[in-house]
């Protein structure tokens, strides 16, 4: 067949420029390195778990399409397996984030197989609703300590050189594993499995009758959401030497929802910025109590009102790239 | 009606579906052989888009028989089918709109051996190549059909579903995919084909199936067109 004059083209829309990844990811590293001189140190490390976390929960959502509502179930107990491990079995500190992270890991497994199985309201409904029961397990458990939590985990050693009691190596320890988890993020969206992911968020039906059993991708961008959730948690427990209710109750899997919806759904930035913007708020309204929260739920609606895609999604919109 | 030829690629038989509550197949019964180029006419709402939804299961509900290779199909899942051998075009061609052309193209999965290579699909599209690196949604009617087409060629499948491949497309593209679906023939691949363009489908059909109310009504080979012209203008009220 000879090239032919093609009708109706749609050039309207510029075309995306390519760029925008390399450029945004450089001025993060930067501004990851430059932080701990610049600001508290255990701020930084707080953003950077809480960015971890979001970008884990954008895998699901911006990328699949699932709004898993109990996201605070693998935050959360892979906090309390994390602080557990470290305080009373004494595992050294990277075995302990394993540890907790495999056990996040096992709960998404489980989750996810229930979960998947439904989709929209329902899907957000079953993950909360496990979320929950898991809740009030940690508040019933005696290991987890009720509402006292976990307190008192030592820091200790990593690799049984990197002494995670000096602030500055724990920061860029912690700034290593975000940053590894973000680039295994950025590698699974770009690579088949990615783009398959990305076909079942747009058309379910349409990858299925392709020939993919997308129950099966869905499981297993649930279970790598969960897991790395659980990583983030893990070195929060590690960080904040302290594991509590607050990680593993329902409000937390709704932050992650807001964070991850301020800064960008299916965006790669866009929960880095979110994390930083909610955890400075908090951080700097911290004198004015619960009003905190009458803020963050104005920001919410202001953020559904005007700019659905999230500022960094704006962003990438305004200049045609990609971030 | 013409014999059975035995052996067919394709055999349904008391084909019935549903939309939740609404019964719209009726026991639709058809074959394709292997190699054939079979085209589904019929009015609005005969149930032909249906019938090709049936065979690759994506209706809501459906019974009665689909063989294909002789191996039933009715129990299997959508996605089981597909990788049976089938591949189905949509009417709304279904191109993913945040992927680019190559990622569109290379996104489904091989389910038999025998599919085409980017090369072989680029030759069949030339417009393709050219615009690789696009956006699916930003290309042309035109392209997206064209793209739809070569992305199901690469998966190996040998008989191919065709929604309607020319709604909405210029008289010169029509051309184009009429020159494809030859080509396609010609390669061996078997194609069942629902179409409105009755003047299109008269240019690459084998056979004919007229459906009327959810089943097939009448059946016959292009060669015996001109005998059936004016029962077809019956039929379909052109």
């Amino acid at each position: 067949m000879e090239p032919a004059a093609i009708e109706q083209k749609d050039e309207s829309a510029p075309a995306i420029r390519a760029g925008g990844v390399p450029v945004a990811f450089a001025i993060m590293l930067a501004l990851i390195a430059a932080a701990p001189f610049v600001t508290y140190p255990l701020f930084v490390m707080q953003v950077l778990c809480f960015a971890l976390f979001a970008c884990a929960f954008n895998l699901l959502i911006g990328y699949v399409g699932l709004l898993s509502f109990g996201h605070a179930l693998y935050f959360g107990w892979a906090s309390y397996v994390c602080a557990h491990t470290a305080k009373v079995w004494g595992l050294p500190p990277e075995l302990a984030i394993l540890t907790g992270a495999a056990f996040a890991c096992g709960c998404g497994i489980v989750a996810g197989s229930l979960a998947i199985r439904r989709q929209g309201i329902y899907f957000a409904m079953i993950t909360l609703a496990l979320a929950q029961m898991m809740y009030f397990f940690a508040l019933q458990a005696k290991f987890t300590g009720g509402e006292d939590g976990i307190q008192g985990v030592p820091r200790g050693k990593m690799f049984g050189v990197l002494d995670l009691g000096n602030e500055l190596v724990m920061y860029y320890v912690t700034a290593a594993i975000f940053l590894t988890g973000f680039l295994l993020i950025y590698r699974i969206i770009h690579s088949p499995f990615g783009e398959v992911l990305k076909a079942i968020r747009e058309n379910e039906a349409r990858a299925i009758s392709l020939g993919y059993k997308t129950d099966r991708y869905k499981l297993m961008a649930f279970v790598l959401s969960a897991t790395l959730a659980g990583v983030a948690g893990a070195t929060k427990a590690i960080v904040l030497q302290q594991a509590s209710l607050t990680d593993v109750n329902w409000p937390m899997s709704g932050e992650v929802v807001l964070i991850a919806l301020l800064g960008g759904l299916g965006t790669l930035f866009g929960p880095v910025l979110g994390a930083l913007i909610i955890l400075a708020m908090q951080y700097k309204l911290s004198s004015f109590g619960e009003w905190v929260l009458v803020a963050q739920g104005a920001i919410f609606v202001l953020c559904v009102l005007l700019f659905r895609r999230g500022i960094v999604g704006e962003i990438a919109n305004f200049f045609r790239i990609r971030l | 009606m013409l014999d059975r030829v035995s052996g067919a690629l394709l055999e349904i038989s008391d084909l019935q579906a549903w939309y939740g509550e609404s019964h719209i197949l009726h026991g639709a019964t058809l074959h394709v052989n292997e190699g054939e180029v079979v085209t589904l006419l019929g009015r609005n709402g005969a149930g032909k888009t249906t019938t090709l939804k049936s065979i690759m299961g994506i209706v809501g509900k459906r019974t009665g028989s689909v063989k294909f290779e002789g191996r039933e199909l009715i129990r299997l899942s959508s996605d089981a089918i597909a990788r049976a051998g089938i591949a189905f075009c949509p009417e709304e061609r279904g191109i993913f709109a945040s992927l680019d052309v190559e990622e569109n193209l290379m996104l489904p999965p091989q389910v038999r051996t025998g599919g085409l290579s980017r090369e072989q699909i680029f030759d069949l599209f030339p417009n393709l190549r050219e615009r690789l690196k696009s956006q699916g949604t930003k290309l042309s009617g035109g392209e997206q059909q064209m793209l739809a087409i070569g992305r199901i060629l690469r998966t190996g499948a040998r008989l191919l579903l065709l929604d309607e491949p020319t709604e909405g497309l210029a008289p010169v593209i029509i051309q184009q995919i009429g020159n494809t679906i030859r080509k396609l023939k010609e390669q061996g691949f078997t194609i069942l084909l629902v179409e409105q363009n009755f003047r299109f489908a008269s240019t690459v059909a084998d056979r004919y199936y007229i459906m009327e109310h959810g089943k097939v009504i009448d059946e016959f080979a292009n060669s015996e067109l001109n005998q059936n012209l004016e029962k077809l203008h019956e039929y379909l009220g052109v």
